[in-house]
C-alpha cells in the first residue's frame, strides 16, 4: 500500500492503495468517481475512457502509480452540468440505448475534437474503434461527433 | 374509439385527491389482461397495498408524475411508456416525470423485460389512463364555466374554452379527483396524436452524457463488502479441494467462503478481490461428461442423420413429394454458442439481515430472481424487497437470476452487504449462452419449380425446440417435416435476443434464396409467390400475417430498387418474430475486386411506431446487433471451459465495421406489437445472400470471417 495524490478534475484526491490499483477502480471504490465504467478490464472497450493530460486513455489498465502529477479528467469533470458541446450532440442526437457505454464514448469523442476539431467519418471512426457499444448506437455516435465538431470553439 | 369498461374483473383505474392537492390516478398497465379502472390515496401508494400498479399524478404546480414498472436496459420503455399515457392526456410533455418502480407483483403483473412485449400489452390501458384523467379534468372544467364538456378542447396540459380562457391541468387536479371514475372513456384518433409517432429523446439522457450513477455496478452502500466468485473451471466439473490460505491473507481480503459449486471471496475493495481470487487454489474433478467444441460438430452430424427427433410439424406427405420431385436442394447451416456480452457484466447488491433481504440491481425479471432468493435461503418472497438499476445491456442475460442468488449467498454467509461483481471474465466463462445448433433444410421443386416438399431438422445443444415450426414458409408448401433433436449438455444455455430466431431467420432465409436460385427465381419474387399461395391454399395452420409480410417485403424491395441497380450486389432476407415484420436488403459492392458491404435497408412493420427516435434506434440497433454476431462472434470450448474469456478474443462489431443502415417503418395504424428484438434476425440472411450475389459463394456457418470463403475477403471493415 502507498498513498497517491492524484489531480482529478482540478481538485487534489488522496488514496491509500497497492501500486498496480489501475486508475479506474480508485476512482470507483475510493473516490465515488462512478461515471468512468468496466467494462473489460483489459483497454479493449473503452468503457472507463478518460483524460490523461489531454489524451484518451483506458483507465482499467492504468495502475495509479503511473499517474504522478498528470491531470485527470473524467466525465464528472468535462462540464459542471452535462453543458460541454459533445455532451449536447449527444443528447440533441439521442445516442444512448442502455446507456453504458456512452460515458466514455464521450471521453474518447472529446479527446479526439480537441485534437481534431473537424474529423472527417474515417477519421471519427478510427478514434472511436476502441470503445465498443454493445447496444449498436455506432451511427448515431458518429453523428454527434460531426455535430459537435460544428459546435466546438 | 371507445372501449367498454370490462366489468368482470377488479377496478383498472382508480382515483382520489391527495393530502397535498392534487390528482391521483392509479391504473393497470402491466395486468395480464386489460380491465377496468382503480381508487388510490397518497397512503394507500405509500403503503402498495392496493390493487393498481401504476399511478399517474398531477400536482396543482401542474407537475404529471408517471410511475415505471419494468426494467430498462436501452430498449427505452421508460420513455416510450409515458409518452402513450402523456399522449391521451394531451399533456405539456416537458412537465412529465418518471419514476422507475420497484419491483412490487402486488401491483404489476408483467415487470419485467423481455420478448419485445411490454408495448403490445400495455398499449390501450396506457392510453385509457391517459384518456380518463384527461376526461375528469374536462368534466371539472365544464362545471367551472358552466359548459358542456364536449365545447372544450385541451391542449398542452390546458383546458380551453371556446373563447379562449384557459385552465390549467395543475388547477383543475385537485377538483377533478372529487368526480367518479368514468367508465368509458374516448381515445384519440391517431390523426389526432401530437406525441406518439413523433422522436422524443430519452428521459435519461441527461443522466447518461453527465455519467451518473445508473447502474447496478454503480451501487453503493455505506460498509458494503465487494466479492467476486470463482466457478468451475469448466462445465461438468465440481471443486475437489479448495486452498483459500494465500487469498485470505492478500491485503483487503474479509473473507474466502464456498457454497455449492463455488468459492467466493470477500474484501474491501474490487481490485483487492480481483487480486486475491488470482491466488485461490482450487482443484476440479469432472463430475459429468465434459466436452469440447470438435465433440459438437461431430454431434450435430450424427444428430442430424440418427437422432431421436421430435415432430414439430407435419403437413401432407413428404416422402412422396421428394420422391416425386424434380430437383432437391439440400443445405445445412451452423453457428456457434455466443454469450450475450452486454456490456456491464453481471452483478447484484445483497444484504441479507435477520428480518429480510435488501435486493438491489440490473435485472430483467426481478420477481423471478426474488422468488429464487427466497427458495435458496428459505425465507418468504414478502421479506424480500428488490430495486430496480438501469440496467447496462440484458440481451437476455439477465433473464436468469444466478447471479442475484450468488449475491445474496455471498451475504447471507458474511452476514453482511455485499456488491457481486463479475469480471468481464466470469462473464463469458459463466453460462447462459445462445446454444449452438446446426440445420438441415431440403427442399422438393417439380419439374414446374413449384416448392411442393420441405423439409427442416434442427440438432441444438440444450436449444429446446431449436425450430419455429409455424413461421414462413410453413403454410405455403403441401408437404412439411419440421423436426428437432436436443443433446443435452453440462454447457448452460439461455434465451439470447430473439431466441433461437437469431440463427434459425439466417439459415431459413439464406436456404430460401438456394431454392430460389434452384427455381430460377428472383428471390423477391419467390417468397411473393409463396405467400400468394399460402393465402389461396393455406396448408395447415398459419400464424403469421400473410398480407403483412408482403408489405413490408414490397416496403423494402421499393426503397432499396430491388434489381435495378446493376452496380451492387442485392441479398434478400424477410422475417416473422415477436409479433413484428422485417424485410431487409443488404448490398455489397465491389472495391478493387474486393466485396465490400455498404448498406442495409431494413423494412419494418411493428404497427404503429410509438417513439420514432426509440423504434429507429431499435432497428439500426438491431441490424448492427444481428450484423456484428453473424460476421465476427463465436465461443469454442476445450474439455468444458470457454476458450474466449475476453473482448481480446471474442470480437465484437465495432465502428470501422458497420454500413450504412436505412430503416423504414410500415404505416398500417394497427396496434404497436414490438421492436427489441425483430430487426435483429433477418440481418444474417440478407448479407450472406448480397456476398454470394457478389462472389458466388455460399456462406453458411457463423461467423461469417472464420469461414473458407471469406479467405482473404473484408466484408466489413472500409478502412
Ligand atoms: S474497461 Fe477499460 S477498456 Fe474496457
Ligand atoms: S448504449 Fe449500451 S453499450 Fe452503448
Amino acid at each position: 500500500m502507498a498513498k497517491y495524490k492524484l489531480d482529478i478534475n482540478g481538485k487534489t484526491y488522496e488514496a491509500d492503495v497497492a501500486s498496480d490499483t489501475p486508475l479506474l477502480w480508485v476512482l470507483r471504490d475510493n473516490f465515488g468517481l462512478l461515471g468512468a465504467k468496466y467494462g473489460c478490464g483489459i483497454g479493449q472497450c473503452g468503457a472507463c475512457t478518460v483524460h490523461l493530460n489531454g489524451v484518451a486513455v483506458k483507465s482499467c489498465s492504468l495502475p495509479v502509480s503511473a499517474i504522478g502529477s498528470k491531470k485527470v479528467v473524467t466525465i464528472e469533470g468535462l462540464s459542471a452540468d452535462g453543458e460541454h458541446p459533445v455532451q449536447l450532440a449527444w443528447d440533441e442526437k439521442d445516442v444512448a440505448q442502455c446507456g453504458y457505454c456512452q460515458a466514455g464514448q464521450i471521453m474518447t469523442a472529446v479527446a479526439l475534437l480537441n485534437k481534431n476539431p473537424k474529423p472527417s467519418e474515417d477519421q471519427i471512426a478510427t478514434a472511436m474503434n476502441g470503445n465498443i457499444c454493445r447496444c449498436g448506437t455506432y451511427h448515431r455516435i458518429r453523428e454527434a461527433v460531426l455535430l459537435a465538431s460544428t459546435k466546438m470553439k | 374509439m371507445t372501449i367498454p369498461s370490462k366489468t368482470s374483473r377488479r377496478d383498472f383505474m382508480k382515483v382520489a385527491a391527495a393530502a397535498t392537492g392534487g390528482l391521483f390516478l392509479g391504473f393497470n398497465w402491466a395486468g395480464a389482461e386489460a380491465g377496468p379502472l382503480s381508487l388510490v390515496s397518497k397512503a394507500s401508494i405509500a403503503a402498495g397495498d392496493i390493487n393498481f400498479n401504476s399511478y399517474l399524478s398531477i400536482a396543482s404546480d401542474g407537475i404529471i408524475t408517471i410511475f415505471s414498472p419494468n426494467p430498462e436496459l436501452g430498449q427505452n420503455i421508460k420513455t416510450s411508456f409515458p409518452m402513450i399515457v402523456a399522449e391521451e392526456l394531451d399533456a405539456d410533455w416537458s412537465k412529465v416525470k418518471v419514476i422507475q418502480a420497484a419491483l412490487d407483483t402486488k401491483k404489476f403483473e408483467r415487470q419485467l423485460t423481455g420478448g419485445s412485449g411490454a408495448i403490445p400489452h400495455s398499449w390501450e390501458r396506457l392510453r385509457k389512463a391517459g384518456a380518463t384523467a384527461r376526461h375528469m379534468l374536462v368534466e371539472t372544467a365544464a362545471k367551472k364555466w358552466s359548459t358542456s364538456a364536449s365545447s372544450l378542447t385541451t391542449s398542452d396540459s390546458m383546458v380551453i374554452h371556446p373563447d379562449g380562457r384557459k385552465l390549467s391541468y395543475g388547477e383543475l387536479a385537485t377538483d377533478a379527483a372529487t368526480l367518479a371514475v368514468p367508465a368509458d372513456v374516448k381515445l384519440k384518433d391517431r390523426k389526432d396524436f401530437k406525441l406518439i409517432g413523433k422522436a422524443i429523446k430519452n428521459v435519461d439522457n441527461k443522466d447518461i452524457i453527465t455519467g451518473k450513477p445508473l447502474f447496478g455496478l454503480d451501487f453503493y452502500r455505506e460498509g458494503m463488502l465487494y466479492a467476486m466468485v470463482q466457478r468451475p473451471s469448466g462445465f461438468g466439473m465440481k471443486i475437489k479441494s479448495v486452498d483459500a490460505a494465500a487469498a485470505k491473507a492478500m491485503p483487503g481480503i474479509v473473507d474466502v467462503v464456498t457454497f455449492r459449486n463455488n468459492v467466493a471471496v470477500v474484501g474491501k475493495s474490487t481490485w483487492e478481490v480481483n487480486k486475491a481470487r488470482k491466488v485461490l487454489k482450487v482443484e476440479y474433478e469432472a463430475e459429468s461428461q465434459i466436452e469440447s467444441t470438435a465433440d459438437h460438430d461431430k454431434l450435430f452430424k450424427e444428430l442430424l442423420d440418427k437422432g431421436e427427433a421430435t415432430v414439430r410439424r407435419q403437413d401432407g406427405d413428404v416422402d412422396a413429394a421428394f420422391k416425386s420431385a424434380a430437383k432437391i436442394v439440400r443445405s445445412e447451416y451452423q453457428c456457434p454458442f455466443l454469450p450475450h456480452a452486454p456490456l456491464e457484466p453481471m452483478n447484484f447488491f445483497a444484504h441479507v439481515r435477520e428480518d429480510g433481504v435488501e435486493l438491489v440491481g440490473p435485472c430483467q425479471l426481478p420477481d423471478s430472481s426474488r422468488n429464487e432468493v427466497a427458495k435458496v435461503l428459505g425465507i418468504a418472497p414478502e421479506k424480500i424487497t428488490l430495486e430496480l438499476t438501469r440496467l447496462g445491456g440484458g440481451f437476455g442475460r439477465r433473464l436468469k437470476s444466478d447471479y442475484v442468488v450468488e449475491a445474496a449467498e455471498v451475504s447471507s454467509l458474511m452476514k453482511a452487504p455485499v456488491k457481486l461483481i463479475w469480471t468481464r471474465e466470469d462473464d463469458m466463462t459463466g453460462g447462459s449462452y445462445r446454444p449452438a445448433v446446426r440445420y438441415r433444410f431440403e427442399a422438393a421443386l417439380d419439374k414446374d419449380n413449384n416448392l411442393i416438399g420441405y423439409k427442416l431438422r434442427g440438432v441444438g445443444i440444450n436449444a429446446g425446440n431449436c425450430t419455429r415450426e409455424d413461421n414462413f414458409p410453413s403454410g405455403a408448401v403441401d408437404n412439411l417435416l419440421i423436426d428437432s433433436v436436443e443433446h443435452k449438455s453440462p454447457i448452460t444455455t439461455g434465451a439470447w435476443r430473439a431466441p433461437i430466431t437469431n440463427f434459425l431467420a439466417f439459415a431459413e432465409q439464406s436456404f430460401i434464396d438456394e431454392v430460389a436460385l434452384a427455381a430460377n427465381m428472383d428471390p423477391v419474387q419467390f417468397r411473393l409467390n409463396l405467400l400468394d399461395r399460402a393465402k389461396q391454399k393455406p396448408v395447415g395452420a398459419i400464424k403469421y400475417d400473410i398480407d403483412r409480410m408482403k408489405a413490408v417485403i414490397q416496403l423494402a424491395a421499393e426503397k432499396s430498387n430491388w434489381g435495378k441497380n446493376k452496380n451492387v450486389s442485392q441479398g434478400f432476407s424477410v422475417y416473422f418474430s415477436h409479433r413484428s415484420y422485417v424485410a431487409q436488403v443488404a448490398e455489397v459492392e465491389m472495391k478493387k475486386g474486393a466485396p465490400e458491404l455498404k448498406k442495409i435497408i431494413a423494412a419494418a412493420d411493428c404497427g404503429i411506431v410509438v417513439n420514432l427516435s426509440g423504434a429507429y434506434q431499435q432497428v439500426r440497433g438491431g441490424v448492427v446487433d444481428g450484423l456484428g454476431h453473424a460476421m465476427y462472434s463465436r465461443l469454442t470450448f476445450k474439455d468444458g471451459a470457454a476458450d474466449q474469456k475476453n473482448f481480446n478474443s471474442y470480437r465484437l462489431i465495432r465502428m470501422k465495421e458497420i454500413p450504412e443502415i436505412d430503416v423504414h417503418f410500415v404505416d398500417n395504424g394497427i396496434d404497436p406489437t414490438g421492436l427489441g428484438e425483430p430487426a435483429l434476425p433477418p440481418t444474417g440472411g440478407a448479407v450472406a445472400n448480397a456476398f454470394f450475389k457478389a462472389t458466388g459463394k455460399r456462406l453458411k456457418n457463423q461467423p461469417f470471417v472464420l469461414q473458407d470463403e471469406m479467405k482473404g475477403v473484408n466484408l466489413g471493415e472500409k478502412m
